[in-house]
């Protein structure tokens, strides 16, 4: 948490004080939660482009006009890099737009990313005080995020945080997805010398492979990217830690301390008789292939299935955006089968929205028992199990009950499964000095992240074995912090 | 970027490169593998090392021209550059002293066996390499596999060379004149699906070699999961080699059929 101090310092700036003071509060929240501009349902479910178009800078304003400004901000506390919400908020309404940036880069290394994917309604702003209190439609901080590092970014100003001289500390940071990348922005600023190592041939993690373009721009995740390389973090594609290059080659190559973000990269399928015909692939299979290969676009080597009668079985993000790439490649008919209610999706809400004005169906309550194919091993169709909702289980969602002999088949040509992923194994079997629970997770401290191995701290995908971006990146700041703590440890030990 | 420091044509349709790859060099074993890719619109595709120079800092790939991709790369040459390549990936051979190995490869198999004949030698084996080839021209990489063997035997199906006949036919004999305690094959799915039923009419025991469709290489799609023992494998992390008597040879070739 930023010190409730700092907080306060900040919110008594004259600025503050005055801003608060020309509007009345009750003006404030009369005034109706801005509607993120989209484009038209028909035209982007046949076009890559991005659904959300971002809030124009009139919208922006009279949107800032709604924060309060409150003395306790308890969307903050919603935040896992806690962002300073109300400063940047308010920087907007007083239309200093690359300040309200600053304010984000502050704790967060990717806003423009943030602003895009982050489940706000279970995050900022389910703590905003027009939810808790009110009773209203939050402030929209995600949209106002957005359109702050959107401001920045195509002013061509890009601030790069203040960096601490360099103290020569070489840390490798394990996976270019959104655990490393946080890592690595916040230990470049402490001053250490980074070098962020992919496997893949391009930069991103999931942002790149799994997120698709309308959701999230390659060129945003390019920029977020240069602004590390410009604050000194150093990355190296097509590079295997624990493969190309050991552990302890590291090590002899002088790297004090490793970050793995390796992630969750390691689909799960459901065992089920007929889920190795052609056509059915895992969601990270089909992202792979159109995100990173670029697999529809006809220059591209690398082939993918076009399906008319496209199922996606699952109910989560990953699952919304194999469904709306399905529709967007030609799928005529593209279904989300789901075993709950649409109520426990763990989808964000926009993109469940999102995806039904595309004309997506939802077989809720709904789950696949086997797929059939034709005599060349094409599937042809899915027998679904319908389901009823049970008692609440672990997670406290209603637990699925199959309705028994109440069964339907469903004619499909290509099936997508989205029923989560593994942690990656490559780190936990080529490292030694880990602790690794049986589901393939890496066991951290969670104050600091820090592994068995003192010198190895590790977060996102490969500690959680599967969550979202912005959680990932709370990791990330988590470590770098501690293992500068470690460090300095260590450090005046030797003197 | 990784440039190509030698190339030589071994048969009309098969080619050897010598690639700069100084870490991916010192850190691989027999039976890994790279992902290539050439082009920014390339695929990424699997190719077993055959060989490596660690002094040199070079692998050596035997890459056989048939399809878009495997093209691309048997252009490039002398000084030109790989676009990309990542490695070494996959689990490395299990290499002890079992007795007598027979390796057998067959077509473009035989370069992907040849590090593991190399390993099973200096492990102590008795090594029967069986070679196999549609035709005399197609017989590559003869003159190294003797060096390192104690016996080779030759089959074509034309008979154009060494044995007419297939690489079953060279193993049954073998192994119907002496005692083998492993059979190591790499070739055609198809291929390797008859080695290990013959293989196992014997007991025999048998590893073989996949190589099935990949995207990532590292785990993260399953597009080249294969189905051994009744339970589902990533052949990148899992693999690529396997029990033969265990891998559900026939899925495995309906699923190489994904995309033609």
């Amino acid at each position: 948490m930023p010190t409730q101090e700092y907080l306060k310092t900040e919110r008594a700036q004259e600025w503050r004080e005055a801003l608060r003071k020309t509007m009345r509060n009750k003006e404030r929240t009369d005034i109706p939660r801005v509607k993120m501009p989209e484009v038209d349902p028909e035209i982007r479910s046949h076009t890559y482009d991005e659904v959300n178009k971002g809030l124009s800078v009139e919208q922006a304003l009279n949107e800032s006009h709604r924060c309060l400004d409150c003395v306790d901000p308890t969307c903050i506390t919603g935040c896992p890099v806690e962002i300073n919400i109300p400063k940047f908020i308010k920087n907007i309404e007083r239309s200093e737009f690359l300040e309200a940036a600053k304010a984000l880069k502050e704790t967060s290394a990717l806003p423009a990313v943030c602003g895009r994917v982050c489940p706000q309604e279970k995050q900022c702003e389910s703590q905003c005080f027009y939810t808790l209190k009110l009773n209203k439609p939050a402030v929209a901080i995600g949209h106002l995020e957005r359109f702050a590092a959107d401001f920045e970014r195509e002013s061509g100003n890009i601030s790069i945080p203040d960096i601490a001289p360099a103290n020569n500390i070489k840390i490798a940071v394990v996976g270019s997805g959104p655990a490393g990348l946080a890592f690595a922005g916040d230990a470049a600023k402490m001053g250490y010398d980074v070098t962020v190592f992919e496997a893949l041939h391009d930069l991103g993690g999931v942002l790149r492979y799994g997120i698709p373009e309308f959701r999230l721009p390659n060129e945003i995740v390019d920029v977020e990217i240069n602004g590390l390389k410009k604050m000194g973090v150093k990355f190296e594609t097509n590079c295997i830690i624990g493969k190309t290059i050991s552990q302890e080659n590291l090590k002899a190559d002088g790297f004090k301390g490793i970050f793995v973000g390796s992630g969750a990269g390691l689909p799960n399928f459901m065992n089920i008789p007929g889920e190795n015909l052609i056509g059915v692939m895992s969601c990270n299979e089909y992202l792979t292939r159109v995100n990173l290969m670029q697999a529809a676009d006809p220059d591209s080597d690398t082939p993918v299935h076009i399906g008319k009668k496209v199922a996606v079985i699952g109910g989560g993000n990953t699952a919304m955006d194999g469904v709306r790439t399905a529709r967007r490649l030609g799928a005529e008919k593209a279904m989300i089968v789901y075993r709950r209610s649409e109520e426990e999706m763990p989808a964000r809400i926009e993109e469940i929205k999102h995806a039904k004005e595309e004309g997506i169906e939802f077989l809720t309550l709904h789950n696949p028992l086997r797929y059939e194919g034709d005599e060349k091993g094409r599937v042809q169709r899915m027998l679904l199990q319908r389901m009823e909702l049970g008692e609440p289980d672990a997670s406290e969602r209603r637990r699925p009950v199959a309705i028994e002999g109440d069964t339907v088949w469903v004619d499909v040509d290509e099936v997508i499964v989205s029923v989560g992923v593994s942690p990656n194994p490559l780190i936990p079997s080529s490292f030694s000095g880990l602790e690794v629970t049986k589901w393939g997770t890496i066991v951290v401290n969670q104050d600091t992240m820090q592994t068995a191995d003192e010198t190895i701290f590790a977060g996102g995908d490969i500690v959680r074995g599967g969550a979202t971006v912005i959680l990932a990146m709370g990791d990330g700041r988590k470590a770098a912090k501690a293992m500068d703590e470690y460090m300095r440890g260590q450090k005046s030990e030797g003197q | 970027m990784n440039k190509i420091v030698s190339k030589e044509n071994l048969s009309e349709k098969v080619v050897k490169f010598e690639i700069e790859a100084p870490l991916i060099a010192k850190s691989r074993r027999a039976g890994h593998f790279v992902i290539v890719r050439v082009g920014k619109k390339g695929e990424r595709i699997p190719y077993t090392i055959a060989s490596s120079n660690p002094e040199k800092g070079t692998i050596t790939l035997v890459i056989q021209n048939v399809g878009k991709s495997s093209q691309k790369v048997c252009q490039l040459e002398v000084g030109d550059y790989v676009t990309d390549m990542v490695g070494p990936l996959g689990k490395a051979t299990h290499i002890e002293k079992f007795g007598t190995v027979i390796c057998a490869g067959g077509g473009v198999g035989v370069a992907p066996i040849f590090p593991i004949i190399e390993a099973m030698k200096k492990a102590g084996n008795r090594v029967i390499s069986i070679i196999a080839a549609r035709t005399k021209d197609l017989v590559i990489l003869e003159d190294e596999i003797r060096k390192l063997s104690d016996e080779v035997i030759i089959m074509t199906d034309d008979g154009s060379y060494g044995k007419k006949g297939l690489i079953t036919q060279g193993i049954e004999e073998v192994i119907q004149r002496e005692k083998v305690d492993l059979c190591v094959t790499i070739g055609p799915a198809i291929m390797m699906k008859f080695v290990s039923e013959l293989t196992k009419k014997y007991d025999v025991p048998t590893l073989a070699s996949l190589n099935t469709i990949m995207v990532d290489g590292t785990g993260m799609c399953g597009a080249c999961r294969v189905t051994v023992g009744g339970k589902t494998k990533f052949v990148c992390v899992d693999g690529p080699e396997f029990d033969a008597h265990q891998v559900d040879f026939d899925e495995m070739l309906m699923r190489l059929r994904a995309y033609s």
